[in-house]
């Protein structure tokens, strides 16, 4: 009955100071096709066992930002509980005509474009409600866009650290070395989010930089 | 470089290039900046800006691209690309562009291609070169 009292108090008391604080804004960004959602559900799977989105071969198959709460991820007896936040991919232009070649019918094509292009602006307003960013990269395109530039140009403004992901790392023509010379000051993290192939390392790097906010 | 389609220029017909000098957009706001480019890009003309827009400009670049397509008949966006000479420089040539950036407000050992979507098919860069793909 003491111990109980006594283990209520101390609840109470550090319960209180925590209460308010909330979990890490992860967020995911990047060019549209690079893997955002793969990686997203991979990691949502692993903890939760829930997905957040649905992918497709389509580009921007994401429309609107995503997410998932009280996803707590664990590795070697470290555990950080973060917020998800999945977020459509940027780019500078968008032409209905180029989803047509995926079968789709001119309507839904322009309702796609359409819904894209509301997506992008969404995911540039959401880069401000950061903590924590992964930009999720295709290793098999040339990281040297500018799209890329500018959203670490942005997050590096607003001093939201990055961790960069070289997905599709299962694929042949995958080139870590490449993106890891686009960006020398950040950590590149080669992984298949669709095999889940090096999460292990992602975790660990995705943890130790948690710590830097 | 500018190549067609990614073979040598051929049935083109013709394109416009506007150089933008950094004088005339230094003393203007984010807002007016980006109008300004915008509305070059309207006129179906590549840019060419000595400098560069800030980070947080050039993502309101893209955000005010994103919101005028659909609203403006054939624009689909624009294509962009910064040329930057600062991986290449020694110590105190950094330090002198630094300060003549500062002096002039403005990144000047940049360049910035923007060009309407419709008629830039492809910036391709890499570290050493820059090629430019128009549309068939």
């Amino acid at each position: 009955m003491v111990i109980k009292i006594i283990r209520n108090f101390f609840r109470n008391i550090f319960g209180g100071l925590f209460k308010n604080k909330e979990d890490i804004k992860l967020g995911f960004y990047g060019p549209p096709n690079a893997g955002k959602t793969s990686l997203a559900n991979r990691i949502c799977k692993d903890f939760t066992g829930e997905e957040i989105g649905k992918v497709s071969k389509i580009p921007h198959e994401t429309r609107k930002v995503q997410f998932k709460e009280k996803v707590e991820i664990e590795y070697k007896n470290k555990k950080m509980t973060f917020k998800m936040i999945d977020t459509p991919g940027i780019a500078t232009k968008i032409d209905y005509e180029d989803f047509l070649k995926y079968n789709m019918k001119k309507k839904e094509a322009k309702e796609r474009a359409k819904t894209a292009t509301q997506g992008i602006v969404e995911s540039i307003k959401w880069l401000d409600d950061m903590d924590l960013v992964v930009i999720v990269l295709d290793a098999t395109e040339n990281p040297y866009s500018q799209v890329n530039i500018t959203i670490i140009g942005n997050l590096v403004a607003r001093k939201i650290p990055v961790l960069i992901v070289a997905n599709k790392v299962d694929l042949k023509n995958a080139d870590i070395k490449k993106i890891e010379s686009a960006f020398p000051e950040y950590e590149v993290v080669g992984l298949s989010a669709k095999y889940g192939k090096n999460l292990e390392e992602f975790y660990e790097s995705l943890l130790k930089l948690s710590k830097k906010i | 470089m500018v190549k067609k389609g990614g073979k040598n220029l051929g049935k083109i017909k013709g394109f416009s290039i506007q150089f933008l000098p950094y004088a005339e957009i230094r003393n203007l706001g984010s807002n007016e900046r980006i109008k300004k480019i915008l509305k070059i890009v309207l006129e179906n003309r590549i840019i060419i800006l000595q400098g560069k827009l800030s980070s947080e400009e050039e993502a309101r670049l893209i955000g005010d691209t994103m919101a005028m397509i659909g609203h403006i008949k054939n624009f689909k966006g624009i294509e962009l690309a910064v040329i930057s000479d600062k991986e290449e420089e020694g110590f105190f040539n950094q330090f002198r562009t630094g300060l003549i950036n500062i002096l002039s407000k403005g990144d000047l050992g940049a360049i910035t291609i923007i060009g309407p979507a419709s008629i830039v098919k492809e910036i391709k860069k890499n570290p050493k070169k820059i090629e430019l793909m128009l549309k068939d």
